[in-house]
């Protein structure tokens, strides 16, 4: 069972939730971008959260499916089609062999998932199968993909078996077909419209001056062409230090704002180095990570404080709600009619 | 939500780091003794963890400890609905580390790993070793004597998979970074920048001067661990010919 890659579009790689353990070596976490769609690209067809899937950015990923399959979509909406017909996200769907899958234009935010019904048969390296792309490890040999590559997918779990026959009894001369079932991405995929970015103080929050504190907060930033899954780069007011210092390197986290002698503040993101020595502004929340993933160059943010015990209630709510999906998805998947 | 406890010598700071992560800070300075300080906690957590504990990190002066919120909350109170209590995992791992910290035995002197690096100086591998001699009216044979009789200890591992951050080098031969810096240093690159000395593991960009190669691979992901150093280590750096140097390369040796 096999998908080729026909473009590999912008950036694609294979990403699970990441690489731990070895950040003492300098090996960094790698991981999808957006851990919560990843997580429920895999639910969605019977696999446990934290496999590996296809990470597609912003447009151009071009997929040939070699056999049928059972795939899900999730994410941000990069117009995936097949044959000119809009394939739905956010749900099982079954593909018949010979289909090609496009993404052809970035709706909303810029990463979709593709997760495959078993999950890809990829080789842990360091207890992970996330690219870790500068370090030339994991992954599909180590890198992004390429034209040409195929990527083989393990066995069906049982569980899926009978979703799986009965969309292929439906599907007929379709080339797929969906479960009219879906998971409402309202609740797990926000927009910057409708909801600013949660932050708590960083480490030396302090040390700004009173001006660059209160920008930081009042003011928009805009994610500049420079970003990438190490980080990304904001510009907007020079934020300053009320007199300059030396720190020494110590370990930064998923969503440290640091920020550097030029002024501008930088996230960092799932490919960041183990170790930095800039002084800390903020840290984005853990619940608004999947938001950040989302955004593109040219998108503005604007950041609000929250308190660190808000930040860890919001985390915990979100992790009970993507407990209560997980039940239902399963649910759906076996006991469901599953049209 | 900075958290100081005294361990009956010095200060230790605790201070969240986003809220999934905690560093512990012993002190402002890099030498030997707070690195010992750091090699116990992490040395402990290796050995004995907590449930949710991720990883720990060692870094010159501090330790950060990863985290996941929710097993932490879990272990505190299975029956508990996270969301109805108002529990914080921060504060669960603050009075754990506490208690690590307070009872943590004072580092024997332990014995340290010894790493010897064979380098080829200077030629095409150390194309910056005359500029390093000529900044401070060396000769080069002098730059490498001073370089080769160092021990170095490995204060923390980053930036890169297996790069060492190293102290101890000799202000004999401190040199500033080059005005502009190379696009790509290869792998196995001995470097000197201001104070610091090190090895490029992977290739990179960047604005060390070079001075040698070594044929080890410092970055072996398919090994546990990984990496040849570790925090903690002593490294030794040894003079090599360019043909010991091939013959390294080629594993005749």
């Amino acid at each position: 069972m096999s998908i080729k890659v026909i473009r590999p579009g912008l950036l694609a790689s294979m990403q699970d939730l990441g690489r731990y353990g070895f950040q003492k070596y300098g090996v960094i976490i790698s991981g999808a971008m957006d851990s919560a769609s990843l997580r429920i690209a895999n639910l969605l067809v019977g696999n446990e959260e934290g496999e590996v899937a296809i990470e597609v950015t912003l447009m151009g990923t071009s997929l040939l499916f070699e056999e049928d399959l059972l795939i899900s979509i999730t994410g941000g909406d990069l117009s995936p089609v097949i044959d000119g017909e809009a394939v739905p996200q956010w749900r099982p769907v079954y593909i018949k062999k010979g289909s090609v899958l496009q993404f052809k234009a970035c709706k909303s935010g810029s990463r979709s998932y593709v997760a495959v019904s078993g999950g890809f048969a990829i080789p842990e390296v360091m207890n992970s199968k996330s690219t870790y792309l500068r370090g030339g490890i994991g992954g599909y040999e180590g890198r992004a993909l390429q034209t040409g590559d195929t990527l083989h997918s393990n066995h069906l779990p049982q569980k899926i078996n009978s979703l799986f026959q009965h969309l292929k009894s439906k599907c007929q001369s379709r080339l797929f077909i969906a479960t009219a079932w879906y998971v409402n991405p309202v609740h797990f995929t926000k927009t910057i419209q409708d909801s600013m970015i949660r932050v708590i103080r960083g480490a030396e929050f302090d040390r700004f001056t009173q001006s660059s504190q209160s920008q930081f907060f009042d003011q928009n930033f805009q994610i500049t062409p420079k970003s990438d899954r190490m980080g990304y780069r904001m510009s907007g007011p020079l934020l300053e230090l009320e007199e300059s210092f030396e720190l020494l390197s110590e370990a930064v986290s998923h969503g440290t704002i640091q920020v550097p002698q030029d002024g501008n503040p930088i996230i960092l993101l799932a490919d960041r180095q183990t170790t930095g020595g800039y002084p800390r502004i903020a840290h984005v929340a853990t619940v608004d990570l999947p938001i950040i993933a989302q955004l593109k160059p040219g998108e503005n943010i604007r950041f609000k404080e929250i308190t660190l015990e808000e930040a860890e209630q919001l985390y915990l709510k979100e992790e009970q709600r993507m407990e209560e999906l997980k039940v239902s998805i399963l649910f759906k998947i076996e006991k469901e009619s599953p049209l | 939500m900075l958290q100081t406890i005294f361990d009956g010598k010095t200060n230790i700071e605790m201070k969240p780091i986003g809220d999934s992560s905690i560093c512990v800070q012993f002190g402002t300075e890099i030498n030997p003794e707070i690195h010992r300080k750091v090699k116990g906690l992490v040395d402990h957590l290796d050995k004995k963890s907590f449930q949710g504990f991720i990883e720990c990190v060692p870094a010159f002066t501090s330790v950060t400890v990863f985290y996941h919120p929710l097993l932490v909350h879990h272990s505190y109170k299975k029956d508990v609905n996270p969301v109805e209590k108002n529990i914080s995992p921060y504060k669960i791992v603050c009075a754990i580390l506490k208690e690590i910290l307070m009872n943590l035995e004072e580092m024997k002197e332990a014995k340290q790993r010894i790493v010897e690096i064979p380098v080829c100086y200077g030629g095409e591998f150390g194309p910056d070793l005359e500029a390093v001699a000529e900044y401070h009216h060396l000769s080069t044979s002098e730059v490498v004597d001073i370089h080769s009789k160092g021990e170095y200890l490995v204060y923390m591992i980053g930036f890169a998979p297996g790069f060492p951050y190293l102290g101890g080098m000799s202000e004999e031969i401190a040199t500033p970074r080059r005005h502009s810096p190379r696009l790509s240093i290869p792998e196995g690159t001995v470097g000197i920048a201001g104070m610091q000395t090190g090895v490029y593991p992977i290739s990179t960009p960047g604005g060390w001067q070079l001075i040698g190669r070594t044929p080890l691979e410092l970055f072996c992901p398919n090994e546990n661990p990984p990496t040849l150093l570790q925090s903690g280590d002593i490294v030794k750096f040894v003079p090599i010919s360019l043909e010991e140097y091939q013959a390294y390369k080629e594993k005749t040796i």
